[in-house]
């Protein structure tokens, strides 16, 4: 019965994507529409894509492909690490010492609502050249995301497990490690998650704006150089990317919270 | 090898674990509302000995249990532990393994399994090598009617009178010379409360620490207690106290006996009266 | 004792400043004044706090250009987040209430979603007429797939009792949508509000500075082309202001939404 009902949705499931790309091919090929056909198809886009001699040299066959993808999660990764090293801590000093959230909130909250690309021509001027600039702002996104979800992590933990480690003879440093990174791990790695949406999301602006190589880079010159396919084929390529770097978080945080996998698990059953 | 029933008898032979509660007074927020907590609240509890405080919910006992935890300060009076002052008006103590609280709603640490919880005071108090602090926890949970077998199951996946069973464990382990136990069985039905008095009197039969055990169940608290007091609403100050001579161990016929009922008796108008009166103060009666 | 707490008397305005947050904002502005005083490492170019401040009141105050770079951004931003209600809000009520369409689409949605707004430039710019009707259709793009999710998750934590009571009562299907629906997902509704709009801002700054000749983003990109960097600084601190003042508005929409939530 269980079978049948997942085989009925994986079957739907495909019957779904065929959907989306006959009404994406027929629009392109077959509406009078002149919108429509300036787009390409997705028969040229895989044939590009899967091109050992590309018409607009990427495929996966090319070495550029792999160089552009490099770039960009090289600048992903750097962005992501440093907002996590950085954030994870002001997070936990925020929602542990009130005096560090008063002295840091009133801060945060009057840079928060400056959309982060605002900052890429600041950056460009304090940093030397595009490079760093691009970090920077892919980095102060991530940065956000994960100090905010840290600080909310360790807000939402009951009060009982700070005052029952206390009673046990707990020292500030057995608190932090016992009770306060555990306890906040789950919107920690909410906060994660979000965060390495966030930086891609600002990364492909970032390098659009101001980049040579990288994936948000080649769109917008593919553009310029009028390599239509190319400009999908990148497109999903940053798809993919962006959906694998989150999968990572989410296969890391299940492994560091085992204890919830099986406590929640054993409790459905 | 050691043997966890000798280790956790010590204090208890020793005499440790007098509680002594005099004049004390808790004044929440003094220069604002002057929210009186307690009032003149006094009593004597001997070492070993299991006491119950009942009342009605905001009668300031879970205030009294958070002054001798260490969680909160007193405005008045004095707290004494073994003639020894514990809370006096200029100094709340901290919080410590010789006076566990129990929580209500329970706090064992999900992300721990339920050895590592057990054994956790052990080893932040450095009393002991790991390996050690483990074959202890073992030989405990083993002597509490098998409970080592879930040693390394997580407290989400038990039952909630497991883990009340565990949280006692991991409190007794660290031979306090006074238990706090917060209304535990306060979220439980009638079957899974009986049954966890059954294992709460085995323990406090087995190793005999001085029992601090807040309800608003009378029945509970006398069958449980050597003595019930019970407070009057806020501001809480102790209305009448009991001496509950049951003979021990309390079994399933002792609710059932005249001298409980007759106890019963003594006691049930006076829980009534507060609880009415905080009724109709308006208070949120808890239940 | 947090009943207490609560119940205290409001101190005095006095004790409510926050002193330690101002300290804080406070040394943030000398810190940047005196990097660009003492030409710390890339803070040479920058002018100081004083000087952006003054040349935003003598310049750009009574500047009729400046403002009508935030009417355009605005008037970006509007459309794209309304666009991206009136479509997200159905879709996600439809993944939620019709298994065999979630089945078929969903799957489709959630290839698509991990695609930064961003990506969607030059095909956007192909597809549509105008340049206008191409920023906003990235800037709904970036509020369309978080309001969809945030429905759609709404109307999976619908209280099942709810529905079986008022099944047992004989509402219509229509009846339940309407009555318990659309009023259980509100909340949800308002989490994807908060979160679209200050993607939208992102969305349009960028896309500004990327592809359109009007707005702050624009602004705040010639300000560095032109290497003035008051204007960058202005056209930055701008926005912040602008996404500010519309995060309070979506939050004010929202609280008349739910008159049954407590203000916080």
């Amino acid at each position: 019965m269980r079978h049948k009902l997942l085989q009925q949705r994986f079957g739907l499931m495909w019957l779904g994507y065929l959907v989306a790309i006959f009404a994406w091919y027929a629009s392109v090929k077959w509406l009078p529409i002149s919108s429509f056909q300036r787009l390409p198809d997705p028969l040229t886009v895989v044939i590009e894509w899967f091109n050992p001699d590309p018409d607009y040299g990427l495929s996966v066959f090319t070495v550029d492909y792999y160089l552009h993808i490099w770039y960009s999660t090289a600048r992903a990764t750097t962005s992501f690490l440093l907002a996590v090293m950085l954030g994870v801590p002001l997070g936990i000093m925020m929602g542990w010492r009130a005096r560090v959230h008063e002295y840091a909130s009133a801060l945060l909250s009057i840079l928060r609502p400056i959309p982060p690309l605002a900052w890429v021509p600041v950056a460009i001027l304090i940093f030397p050249g595009s490079e760093p600039a691009v970090i920077f702002v892919t980095f102060l996104v991530a940065f956000f995301a994960t100090t905010m979800n840290t600080l909310l992590g360790v807000r939402s933990i009951d009060s009982d497990y700070f005052r029952a480690a206390e009673c046990l003879g707990a020292k500030p440093a057995d608190i932090l490690r016992d009770i306060i990174i555990p306890g906040a791990l789950p919107s920690i790695f909410t906060g994660l998650q979000i965060a390495m949406g966030a930086a891609w999301f600002s990364l492909v602006a970032g390098e659009m704006i101001a980049a040579q190589y990288g994936l948000g880079f080649m769109i917008l010159e593919s553009y310029n150089l009028v390599q239509y396919p190319t400009i999908v084929i990148m497109m999903v390529t940053l798809g993919i990317v962006g959906y694998l770097s989150s999968a990572i978080i989410r296969v890391v945080g299940n492994r560091l919270m085992r204890w919830r996998e099986q406590s929640l698990g054993l409790a459905g059953a | 090898m050691t043997d966890a029933a000798q280790i956790l008898k010590t204090t208890a032979d020793s005499g440790l674990g007098h509680l002594s509660v005099q004049h004390v007074h808790k004044v929440y927020d003094p220069h604002g509302v002057h929210v009186e907590a307690l009032q003149d609240c006094s009593l004597e509890i001997p070492s070993g000995d299991f006491i119950a405080v009942v009342g009605p919910s905001g009668c300031g006992k879970s205030t009294l249990l958070n002054i001798l935890a260490g969680f909160d300060n007193l405005t008045g009076g004095r707290v004494l532990l073994d003639d020894e002052p514990l809370a006096t008006v200029d100094h709340a103590p901290r919080p410590g393994p010789d006076r566990v609280v129990v929580f209500q709603n329970g706090a064992l640490f999900p992300w721990k399994t339920v050895l590592q919880n057990v054994v956790y005071g052990l080893l932040v108090q450095k009393r002991m090598p790991e390996s050690e602090a483990n074959d202890l926890g073992m030989e405990l949970l083993a002597k509490t009617g098998g409970l080592d077998r879930i040693a390394n199951s997580f407290p989400g996946q038990l039952s909630s009178g497991m883990q009340r069973r565990v949280e006692i464990l991991r409190a007794l382990i660290n031979n306090p010379r006074i238990l706090l136990l917060d209304e535990p069985f306060r979220a439980m039905d009638t079957v899974s409360k009986t049954t966890m008095h059954r294992h709460l009197l085995d323990i406090y039969d087995q190793y005999h620490k001085t029992v601090f055990f807040i309800t608003h169940d009378l029945d509970e608290a006398i069958f449980l207690a050597d003595t019930v007091v019970v407070m009057t609403t806020r501001p809480g100050t102790i209305k009448l106290r009991l001496d509950v001579d049951l003979p021990r161990p309390r079994t399933r016929e002792t609710i059932t006996s005249h001298r409980f009922l007759e106890l019963k008796q003594q006691a049930v108008s006076a829980v009534h009266e507060e609880a009415k009166k905080a009724f109709e103060r308006g208070e949120r009666e808890l239940a | 004792m947090a009943q207490t707490a609560s119940m205290s008397r409001k101190p005095s305005l006095w004790r409510r400043i926050k002193w330690r947050g101002i300290a804080s904002v406070v040394a943030f502005f000398v810190l940047w004044h005196l990097a660009v005083v003492v030409k710390f490492s890339g803070f040479a170019e920058l002018p100081t706090p004083i000087q952006t401040l003054q040349t935003f009141f003598a310049e750009y105050i009574v500047n009729p250009d400046y403002w009508a770079s935030w009417v355009v951004s605005f008037e970006r931003v509007f459309y794209g987040f309304i666009i991206a209600q009136i479509l997200g809000i159905p879709l996600g009520l439809l993944f939620g209430t019709s298994p065999k369409f979630r089945d078929m689409f969903f799957p489709v949605f959630e290839l698509l979603r991990p695609i930064p707004p961003l990506a969607w430039v030059p095909i956007s710019i192909l597809f549509w007429p105008t340049n206008e009707s191409s920023i906003v259709f990235i800037t709904f793009i970036g509020a369309f797939f978080v309001i969809v999710i945030n429905v759609y998750d709404g109307v999976g934590g619908i209280q099942k009792e709810h529905l079986w009571l008022a099944r047992s009562l004989g509402a219509t299907r229509a009846a339940i949508f309407r009555r318990i629906m659309l009023p259980s997902v509100i909340p949800s509704i308002a989490v994807g509000m908060t979160l679209g709009i200050a993607i939208t801002w992102n969305v349009v700054i960028a896309a500004e500075m990327i592809a359109s000749d009007s707005g702050l983003g624009r602004m705040t990109w010639e300000g560095y082309v032109s290497s003035t960097p008051e204007v960058v600084l202005i056209g930055m601190i701008s926005i912040g202001l602008a996404g500010y003042l519309s995060s309070i508005t979506v939050d004010w929409v929202e609280s008349r939404m739910m008159p049954w939530q407590e203000r916080r």
